[in-house]
């Protein structure tokens, strides 16, 4: 389950990132780069929570102010 | 003072930090990746272009100035970090005492309010994007926006306090998930913008008129700008100036097992001060030469005060809608929401240590009232790169304060951690080494236009200094030959 997820994480990432390199070569338009980002960020929020949970910094909430 | 040698909840706020929590350095490398791409780059990397800085000056300045942060939390906060391995807040209230601290806690919250205010701002500007409710930054400093944008900062602002007064780790869990893609938007944002404005190959990309022209495109509205290579240098050094001069990230590295652990800001600062900031700086460039009209001031009806319709306004809502549609508006929400939503948990924490009685949930929505009020003049925003020099000359002597404590004092036959030792709640010698050379700075910079970073360094050196003399002065003998035969077990090397 854990490796599906990243799997899915790292292609929503890929969508967002790739397309925008492949307008950057002047191969595809502007408007399938802002739909794919739209779609991998979509991915990534559902993907990534399922397999991501960094522990916090031990006293991120109460000392280091 | 009495110790408590238990840890909270395994939190170690008041004792070292033992050896069997130390964390390699992995951790640190893997936390500072996401720690410096927030909000505020949104907002500070066009302010650079605003401001006048050539494209050389700003990548070498950058570079060098992001370097030399590098090197300050490597060889500066580390090594105290690992040799006494206690927070911040403890270390203050070790050398301070413990009413001292409460008050620069107090101004570290109202501090955080502002930063939090800007990001509440930013995170207007997105929302309001598909509402087509425009951002109008008016003239005077404490002047507010159109009444529809002031509205919609309201309803953000009291969004992110609710959310915040229900706790910390849920919104700092969507921060973690959120950094890794919020990277990739912002170095897409930068990718689109390149090749909106024809950047796509060595040539074009060397020459730099794509930046050339943005500029003059600013200074034809705003009027001659100037931000040179030293400026850009020291502003990237000292804009985290209360994290690593200040010494704030004491409380990370003191889990430190290795000092190479000191190099991991490296990620943080060349993700977040440099690629980051330049990216959200093309993304200015890019909306003048496509849509220059829409990088201008408008005059909305109602608006208050918009004195200077025609200018520039870096708009991040609007600029990361140009460049990557909704998922440019998603990028800045979340980047504006998880920022302000910690600081103000923070601010709101800051308050009740001033105010114990009172609840957290209460401070914390007090805090995100003040956050909220600040977020509705827009020039606060705008005013970023100054305020965040302004923040490290405010907070960024204290670190001098721990740095002297740990280093000089026993050289000179001092006693250190002397609130501890002699039982004071306020050192006076602290706090006068502390406000003295602040005062000065904040007059510098308010009252004589001085760069707000360049007074972070001398207001630390002055401060360290000052600490020393003045302790040579109001030490009480007796607290000197009371405690020196006690062995420190937090300080073994001194």
């Amino acid at each position: 389950m854990y490796a599906i997820a990243k799997a899915a994480s790292l292609i929503s990432l890929c969508c967002v990132i790739l397309p925008c390199l492949l307008h950057f070569a002047g191969l595809i338009g502007l408007e399938t780069v802002k739909i794919t980002a739209l779609v991998g960020t979509i991915g990534w929020f559902i993907a990534t929570p399922v397999w991501m949970s960094r522990k916090l910094p031990v006293d991120a909430a109460e000392v280091d102010i | 003072m009495t110790e408590k040698t238990s840890s909270a909840g395994g939190e170690f706020e008041r004792q070292p930090v033992p050896d069997s929590a130390l964390l390699g350095s992995g951790k640190f490398w893997g936390m500072y990746a996401g720690e410096h791409a927030a909000g505020t780059e949104f907002m500070i990397g066009p302010l650079f272009l605003a401001a006048g800085a050539s494209l050389a000056d700003l990548l070498l300045g950058l570079l060098l100035g992001n370097f030399l942060a590098v090197l300050t939390w490597r060889f500066l906060v580390v090594p105290i970090a690992m040799a006494k391995r206690l927070t911040l807040y403890y270390q203050l209230e070790r050398i301070a005492g413990g009413s001292l601290v409460k008050f620069y806690n107090l101004i570290n919250g109202l501090l955080f309010c502002f930063l939090a205010g800007a990001m509440v701002t930013v995170s207007a500007s997105a929302v309001g994007v598909p509402f087509d409710i425009s951002f109008d930054v008016p003239s005077n400093m404490f002047g507010l926006s159109n009444p529809s944008f002031t509205m919609l900062v309201a309803i953000v602002g009291i969004v992110i306090a609710v959310v915040a007064a229900g706790g910390y780790e849920r919104v700092a869990r969507v921060a973690n998930i959120a950094a890794p893609w919020m990277i990739a938007v912002f170095a897409a944002c930068g990718i689109v913008s390149l090749a909106q404005l024809d950047a796509t190959n060595l040539a074009a990309l060397t020459e730099g008129r794509f930046w050339s022209d943005a500029v003059t495109f600013v200074q034809s509205h705003d009027g001659e700008q100037s931000f040179g290579f030293w400026q850009i240098v020291v502003f990237a050094w000292l804009c985290n100036g209360a994290m690593h001069f200040g010494m704030a990230d004491l409380s990370i590295f003191r889990f430190a097992r290795h000092k190479a652990s000191g190099w991991a800001p490296a990620i943080g600062m060349f993700l977040g001060h440099y690629m980051a900031w330049i990216a959200a700086a093309l993304l200015l460039a890019a909306l003048i030469k496509l849509q220059p009209d829409l990088a201008l001031q408008t005059v909305a009806e109602g608006a208050e005060d918009v004195g200077l319709p025609g200018t520039v306004v870096a708009n991040p809502g609007q600029l990361a809608f140009a460049s990557l549609g909704w998922a440019g508006i998603i990028c800045v929400v979340i980047a504006g929401w998880t920022t302000a939503n910690p600081t103000i948990y923070r601010a709101g924490l800051a308050f009740q240590g001033v105010l114990p009685k009172t609840s957290r949930t209460a401070m914390t929505l007090v805090a995100g009232a003040v956050a909220t009020i600040a977020g509705a003049f827009p020039n606060l925003s705008a005013q970023l790169l100054g305020f965040v020099g302004t923040y490290g000359t405010v907070l960024g002597p204290m670190g001098a304060v721990i740095f002297v404590d740990y280093y000089l004092m026993k050289k000179f036959g001092l006693r250190d951690e002397y609130a501890t030792h002699s039982g004071t709640q306020v050192n006076v010698a602290v706090m006068v080494a502390w406000l003295l050379p602040v005062a000065v700075g904040l007059y510098l910079i308010f009252w004589k236009g001085l760069f707000a970073a360049y007074a972070v360094i001398p207001c630390w050196v002055a401060c360290g200094l000052l600490y020393l003399v003045i302790s040579k002065f109001t030490q009480k003998p007796s607290v000197l030959q009371a405690t020196e035969s006690v062995t420190d077990p937090s300080n073994p090397g001194l």
